[in-house]
């Protein structure tokens, strides 16, 4: 135990100097972190008066037309994009894990990591053009998916699996990466006395590598719904390039923003923006709560 | 036990499922390499994984591109990342470890907080932000989306970590016992032990900043002002394929946004393939993703 954990006992509510360290810190997380969140949730229950206006605004704006929609649009994404990243992540990393060894192995962790250097708009246009069938890489695979044109290709319809699959590409590597990691920290001796007792690897996978995962799969699944809930960019870009025949009020996010920018309702736009608050802080905080996953002291 | 058949049948399966994904990752990034040479045509008529010759061509008319615009957007980008590197590192640095080897009213409070707020997806926030700063009159200023990039939980948790699994408290006391300050048992003893997390926290916090596309999105209404991120946006509203208005007078062809897509991504890959070897280390121990 560290000297300042045995002082510890012995506390009082004056300065130490430990404040005068995390005060830079500090200073952001309240002007950056709580102020903010604070300031929306008192928009979202006032008036554009500045009076108090109960939960109007979060009645308003789910009644608004293309809520609902917008939060079809939102749970259909998340429900493949979970699906489909939990699936092939753990499939990958136990395939790099058992398959490939030595240089191969490190060469594939690179190869499915780097995409990972791209995000938000960069990503997003360059898989613009790999869904174009006319200039695409995998034009064949494109036409038969979803069409021959580029405007046939982004239809509303299409879009969560676009999403999912733009997502899949930029993000699914980190976590192989890290799922690898946290293979390689169970013990060969447990895989060995499995593979004793006539286990293949079909049955050591399921039986004991998964069950050793859970608590990084159920970290993986709570990030990933939180921040898939915040769908801006993907929408946002293909809005732009359908030409019209995407709406500009496609997810939840893109909708708080209109609000904000083409109604200057901010009321409306803190009420959305609480609603996503909500969920992504249910996630987290539930999270470091009972996860497991973090060790604070 | 499996027969030796079967074994075979199961490995070649697993190769080619391996080698599939990695044709899936690496095909759009070596698109993109090839296709930023190409010129207007090549692109829809060549082999789409055949070089051109026109990379020189594409470059000059990127450059002209609204007067040189591209170059603006670039400069700012670096001008926010790094500032705002700078003051996560001048932050967070202290502040984890003060949070691992400090004691102080509050510590464990302030502790769970990072956490859970580490752990919310940055986006959550920006609106709530957008509201506050526009209510203080600081919105379409580079403070406006430097300082809350700076404000970087993720690196406040490594640095905490970090010293608190990799740092003594005794070096520390010892120190004290020395007659070092709070201040000097930092500067002198502490920092220099913590040279890899300061360069961890740099480089995620470096790519975050670079990647951030919602908050100057929100936060910067004019084109002078925007990062590479958000102008490509802008570009890509003046390119034929995508916007078929514009026609054949178009600012932008699409070779020239590939090769912008690709100078917009630059800086973070060539971070990234030098940095490999580290960052994946980083990621397997740190145990959170970025």
């Amino acid at each position: 135990m560290s000297a300042p954990a045995a002082a510890a006992r012995t506390r009082s509510w004056r300065l130490a100097p430990g404040h005068a360290f995390v005060s830079g810190y500090f200073v952001l997380l309240v002007a950056f972190g709580i102020a903010p969140a604070v300031y929306a949730l008192y928009l979202s229950v006032t008036d554009s008066g500045g009076g108090f206006a109960g939960l109007a605004n979060f009645v308003t704006t789910f009644q608004d037309y293309r809520f609902l929609p917008a939060l079809g649009h939102v749970a259909t994404y998340l429900v493949l994009w979970l699906v489909f990243l939990t699936i092939f992540v753990l499939v990958l990393a136990l395939l790099v894990h058992r398959v490939a060894a030595g240089w191969s192995r490190a060469a594939l962790r690179f190869v499915y990591y780097v995409p990972g250097a791209l995000a938000g708009a960069s990503s997003v246009l360059l898989w613009l053009f790999m869904l174009d069938p006319s200039v695409s890489p995998a034009a064949d695979v494109v036409r038969f998916l979803w069409g021959d044109t580029f405007v046939s290709v982004i239809s509303p319809g299409h879009l969560p699996w676009l999403f999912m699959l733009i997502a899949f590409w930029t993000g699914a590597g980190g976590w192989i990466v890290v799922m690898y990691g946290a293979l390689n920290t169970i013990p060969h001796e447990v895989i060995e006395a499995a593979r004793v007792d006539g286990a293949g690897p079909v049955t050591v996978a399921l039986r004991v590598q998964l069950p050793m995962l859970r608590k990084w799969i159920v970290y993986m699944l709570i990030l990933s719904l939180a921040a898939g809930t915040q769908l801006f960019v993907e929408p946002q870009l293909v809005s732009q390039a359908s030409f019209g025949v995407v709406g500009t009020d496609y997810s939840l996010n893109q909708l708080a923003y209109l609000y904000a920018f083409n109604q200057g309702d901010f009321n409306g736009s803190a009420a959305i923006a609480i609603d996503l608050l909500i969920v992504a802080l249910c996630c987290s905080g539930l999270f470091v709560a009972r996860g497991g996953l973090f060790d604070v002291d | 036990m499996w027969t030796d058949g079967r074994r075979m049948v199961a490995r070649t399966v697993s190769t080619v499922v391996l080698l599939a994904f990695a044709v899936f990752f690496v095909l759009p990034m070596v698109w993109l390499l090839l296709a930023s040479t190409k010129s207007p045509s090549d692109l829809v008529n060549g082999h789409p994984l055949s070089a051109g010759s026109d990379l020189l061509t594409n470059w000059r008319h990127l450059m002209s591109f609204q007067d040189g615009v591209v170059l603006t957007w670039m400069g700012n980008s670096v001008l926010y990342a790094l500032l705002s590197v700078v003051l996560t590192l001048l932050v967070s640095i202290p502040a984890g470890y003060a949070l691992a080897l400090m004691d102080f009213v509050g510590r464990k409070l302030l502790l769970v907080v990072t956490l859970v707020v580490m752990l919310l997806p940055a986006t959550a926030l920006v609106l709530p932000i957008f509201l506050e700063l526009s209510y203080l009159n600081l919105v379409n200023t580079t403070a406006s989306v430097v300082l809350p990039m700076s404000f970087f939980p993720f690196g406040v948790y490594l640095t905490y970590i970090y010293f608190s699994t990799s740092v003594s408290g005794d070096l520390l006391d010892a120190a004290r016992l020395d007659g070092c300050g709070e201040v000097a048992t930092f500067t002198r003893v502490a920092l220099p032990l913590a040279k890899p997390v300061v360069a961890l926290v740099g480089f995620f916090s470096f790519v975050n900043n670079w990647n951030n596309f919602f908050l100057p999105y929100v936060m910067l209404p004019s084109s002078g002002k925007y990062p590479m991120q958000v102008g490509l946006t802008q570009m890509l509203s003046a390119t034929p394929t995508f916007n078929p208005v514009v026609g054949a007078n178009a600012e932008v062809q699409p070779p020239e946004l590939v090769l912008a897509t690709l100078v917009s991504i630059a800086p973070v890959l060539l971070v990234f393939l030098f940095s490999q070897r580290f960052l994946i280390a980083g990621l397997t121990a740190g145990g959170t993703k970025g």
